[in-house]
C-alpha cells in the first residue's frame, strides 16, 4: 500500500493487542462562526434575522480512531488542521456533535499547564489548587506535595509568590503536578515548547517512564523529529479529516509533503532505500552545546546526528547526508568518503550516532536532512537512506535569495591607471 | 451488586468528591485572594458595609427622622444591608463568574456548576464573616439573643438558594449576551430601593402590603425583622395576610433555583466554546 494513500478510518484496525484506552469514534465537531457576531440583546432586537447567516468550520470530521494501552500515539496536523479541536473533545472540554469518545481510565490534559495557576499565591498554595483541578484530592495533593516540588526542582522558592517566578519555573512547575495526577492517559498539546532544552528532555524522559509505566500518551505536536523519537503510531490529520494513521516515520514524512508541497526528489524510488543491514533510527540537529534544536540561527555551529543500529558487521561504512533546501536543491552534502575516511569497523548490534560538526552558513531557509550509510567498496552499494527525515529550520536576519551566505569583505579601491 | 456497578459507584462518589473539593478550593482561594496584600485585612469586609450603614444612618434614621417609631431602626438597617449585600455580591459576581475564568474552562474538564457555586460560597463566607460582627453590634444595641434567632439558618439558606439560583441564570446567560452586565447592575440597584433595607416593611403603605411581600427579599427581610430585631413586628406571614400566601415568595425562590439550574445545565456543555 502506498504511503500517499488515505487510510480510510473504518479501514483502520489498531495492531495493539493491549486494551483499548482511548476509542474515538466518528466524532465530528461543527463550530458556527457568525459572520457578525451578535452579542448584545440590542443588537439582536435591531437584526433578528441577520444574525442568522454563520459559517460552519468543522474542524473535525467523522474522526475515528483507536489508542491502544500504553501506546504512545501522536496526532500531528498544520495549524488550523482540527489536532487541538480533538484534543479538547478528548479532554471532555468540548463536546462533539456526533460520534463517540470512550476513554478508559483516567486523563491527565497537559493542554495547558498550571491552568488555574494564581499570581498572587504562593508556589505552595498553588500546587494545591491545580493539583485539585487536575483531579487529585487534598489529601492527595498534601501528600504528593514535596514530590512535586522536588521534581521542579524548586525547593528553595516554596514561599515566593508565583509572580515572581520565571516563566520556565512556573511551567517546571506546572509540568511537576500534571505528572503527579495518576492519569492512564496524558494528553499532552506541545506543552514542551516551552521551558529550556534541558527541561524538555526531562520532560521526555518523564513520558518515557510513565510509557514504561503502561500509560498511554497522545501527542500534539508539530515536531517531526519528536514525533518519531517517541511515538509507537501517529495519525495525520489535515482540515479536519484523518489523511493517515501510520508508523511516525512515513507520518513524519507525509506531513512534510503536505507542508512543504512537493514530491521531493524522484532519484530514489520510495522514500527508503537499501537493504538495511544497519539501519538509521533517528536524526536530529544540535547546537554547540550539543543541546538539541529544530532551528538554528545562521552562523551558529551545528551538529548533524544520525542514529544507525548495525544488524550485520561492517568495515569503514560510509556516513553520509545531503540537506535540501525548500525547492529541493542539495544545498549541503556530506559524506565520509570523500575524504576517505576509516570510520571504524562495527559488530552486529551496535548502535552509534555519527555526529557532522560545522558552522552553519547556509542561507535562512527551511532544509530537510537525508542521512544514508553505505558500504565500502567498488560502487559503494548503499545499506539505508532515509530521504527527508527530520528538518532544519536556519533563521537569519536577512534574505539575500542565494543558497549560502559566506562571510565576505568589501572595500573599494582606486582601480589602476 | 456486580464489580462493574460498584466501580462505577466508585467513580461517582470519586467524581463528588472531586466536585465539592474544587468548589471548597477555588472559593477558599478567591476569599483568600481578596484580602491578600491589604494591610487591614478582614477589617475591609466589615468597613464597607458599616462605612455604608453610618452614612444612611445619619441621613435616614437622624436628617430625615425616618425611623423614629421603628425599634431599633439602626440594627434592622444594618442586619438588611448585609443580606442585600449578599444577594447582590453574589448575583454580581456570579453573572461574570463563567466568563473571568475562561482560562479554566477552555482548559481542564470539570463540572462546570463549580464556578458559580465557587462564588456564592465566598460570599457566604463573607456574610458569615460579616454577621458575627453584626451580632455583636446588635447586643451593644440592646437586641439580646431569643430562641426565635434560631430561625436565622433557615432565612439564610433561603436567601442563598435564591442568589445562587439568580447566579446561575445569569452566568449561563451571560456567557452569549454580554449586555446582561449592565441591565443587571440597573436591576440590583432597583432591587436595593425596592427591598426593605432602609425602610421597613410596616412602612410600605397597607394596600401594597399583600403584594409588596410576594417579593422574597421583601418576605425574608420582614420575617428576620420579627424573629431577630424586634418581635412586636409582624412575621412574615401576618404582614402578607396568612401563612399560605407565603408560598408565593417561597415558590419565586424554588423557581429561581430550578430555572438558573436548568438554563445552567442546559448551556454548561457548550459554555467552553462560547467563551
Amino acid at each position: 500500500m502506498s504511503t500517499a494513500a488515505r487510510v480510510t478510518p473504518d479501514a483502520f484496525v489498531a495492531d495493539v493487542q493491549a486494551p483499548i484506552a482511548v476509542r474515538i469514534q466518528d466524532v465530528s465537531k461543527t463550530f458556527r462562526l457568525p459572520h457578525q457576531k451578535y452579542s448584545t440583546l440590542k443588537e439582536r432586537a435591531l437584526h433578528p434575522l441577520r444574525s442568522r447567516t454563520f459559517e460552519e468550520l468543522r474542524a473535525a470530521r467523522e474522526i475515528s480512531v483507536e489508542i491502544g494501552r500504553g501506546e504512545f500515539f501522536g496526532i500531528v496536523g498544520r495549524n488550523g488542521s482540527g489536532k487541538s479541536t480533538l484534543l479538547k473533545c478528548l479532554a471532555g472540554i468540548y463536546e462533539p456533535d456526533k460520534g463517540q469518545i470512550d476513554v478508559n481510565g483516567r486523563l491527565s490534559p497537559f493542554i495547558e499547564l498550571g491552568v488555574g495557576f494564581n499570581p498572587e499565591l504562593t508556589a505552595r498554595e498553588n500546587v494545591l489548587i491545580n493539583a485539585i483541578m487536575l483531579g487529585l484530592t487534598r489529601k492527595q495533593a498534601r501528600d504528593r506535595f514535596d514530590e512535586i516540588i522536588a521534581f521542579a526542582e524548586l525547593e528553595d522558592f516554596l514561599d515566593l509568590k508565583l509572580k515572581n517566578y520565571s516563566s520556565g519555573m512556573s511551567v517546571r512547575l506546572g509540568f511537576s503536578v500534571a505528572v503527579q495526577t495518576d492519569a492512564d492517559i496524558l494528553l499532552v498539546d506541545e506543552v514542551l515548547a516551552v521551558g529550556d532544552a534541558a527541561f524538555q528532555q526531562k520532560c521526555f524522559e518523564q513520558f518515557e517512564q510513565l510509557k514504561a509505566a503502561g500509560k498511554t500518551i497522545v501527542f500534539v505536536t508539530h515536531d517531526m523529529s519528536a514525533v518519531e523519537r517517541f511515538c509507537d503510531r501517529a495519525m495525520l490529520i489535515e482540515r479536519g479529516e484523518v489523511v493517515s494513521i501510520d508508523e511516525p516515520a512515513k507520518i513524519a514524512r507525509q506531513y512534510n509533503q503536505l507542508n512543504f508541497g512537493r514530491i521531493v526528489h524522484a532519484d530514489v524510488e520510495g522514500e527508503r532505500s537499501g537493504d538495511q543491514s544497519a539501519e538509521i533510527r533517528a536524526a536530529w540537529f544540535e547546537d554547540i552545546g550539543f543541546q538539541r534544536q529544530a532551528a538554528v540561527p545562521q552562523g551558529e555551529f551545528v551538529h548533524v546526528c544520525v542514529e544507525i543500529a548495525f544488524h550485520e558487521d561492517m568495515e569503514d561504512p560510509i556516513f553520509g547526508w545531503v540537506l535540501r533546501n525548500d525547492s529541493g536543491l542539495a544545498a549541503m552534502v556530506s559524506t565520509t568518503h570523500i575524504h576517505n575516511r576509516h570510520t571504524g569497523s562495527f559488530k552486529a548490534g551496535d548502535s552509534i550516532v555519527a555526529r557532522t560538526g560545522f558552522a552553519m552558513r547556509l542561507a535562512g531557509n527551511r532544509y530537510t536532512l537525508s542521512p544514508s550509510v553505505a558500504r565500502r567498496g567498488v560502487g559503494s552499494d548503499v545499506v539505508d537512506v532515509r530521504e527527508d527525515m527530520v528538518t532544519l529550520l536556519v533563521h537569519s536576519s536577512h534574505i539575500t535569495g542565494g543558497v549560502v551566505d559566506l562571510e565576505q569583505s568589501f572595500e573599494i579601491v582606486e582601480a589602476a591607471q | 451488586m456486580t464489580a462493574a456497578v460498584a466501580a462505577r459507584r466508585v467513580a461517582a462518589s470519586a467524581e463528588t468528591r472531586r466536585f465539592w473539593a474544587l468548589t471548597w478550593t477555588l472559593a477558599v482561594t478567591d476569599w483568600k485572594l481578596r484580602f491578600y496584600g491589604s494591610v487591614l485585612g478582614y477589617v475591609w469586609s466589615l468597613a464597607r458595609p458599616f462605612l455604608l450603614f453610618g452614612v444612611i444612618f445619619l441621613v435616614f434614621s437622624e436628617f430625615a427622622k425616618l425611623g423614629d417609631d421603628v425599634p431599633h431602626y439602626p440594627v434592622y438597617i444594618l442586619f438588611a444591608l448585609v443580606l442585600f449585600q449578599f444577594f447582590a455580591e453574589t448575583t454580581g459576581n456570579g453573572l461574570s463568574s463563567l466568563v473571568d475564568r475562561e482560562h479554566l474552562l477552555r482548559k481542564v474538564r470539570f463540572p462546570r456548576l463549580v464556578i458559580p457555586l465557587a462564588i456564592t460560597l465566598t460570599s457566604v463566607f463573607n456574610v458569615l464573616m460579616t454577621l458575627a460582627a453584626v451580632m455583636v453590634f446588635a447586643v451593644a444595641n440592646g437586641v439580646y439573643p431569643r430562641w426565635s434567632w434560631l430561625q436565622l439558618p433557615l432565612l439564610l439558606a433561603l436567601l442563598i438558594m435564591l442568589s445562587l439560583g439568580v447566579a446561575m441564570l445569569l452566568s449561563a446567560l451571560f456567557v452569549r449576551y454580554r449586555d446582561l452586565a449592565p441591565i443587571w447592575e440597573v436591576i440590583s440597584q432597583a432591587l436595593f430601593y425596592a427591598s426593605p433595607v432602609l425602610y421597613v416593611t410596616t412602612m410600605v403603605p397597607e394596600s401594597f402590603q399583600h403584594a409588596y411581600l410576594a417579593s422574597p427579599i421583601a418576605a425574608l427581610f420582614a420575617q428576620m425583622r420579627h424573629a431577630i430585631i424586634d418581635p412586636t413586628a409582624p412575621s412574615a406571614a401576618e404582614a402578607i395576610g396568612g401563612a399560605y400566601r407565603l408560598l408565593i415568595p417561597l415558590g419565586i425562590v424554588v423557581i429561581a433555583f430550578v430555572l438558573g439550574w436548568w438554563v445552567f445545565h442546559r448551556e454548561a456543555p457548550r459554555i467552553a466554546e462560547n467563551l
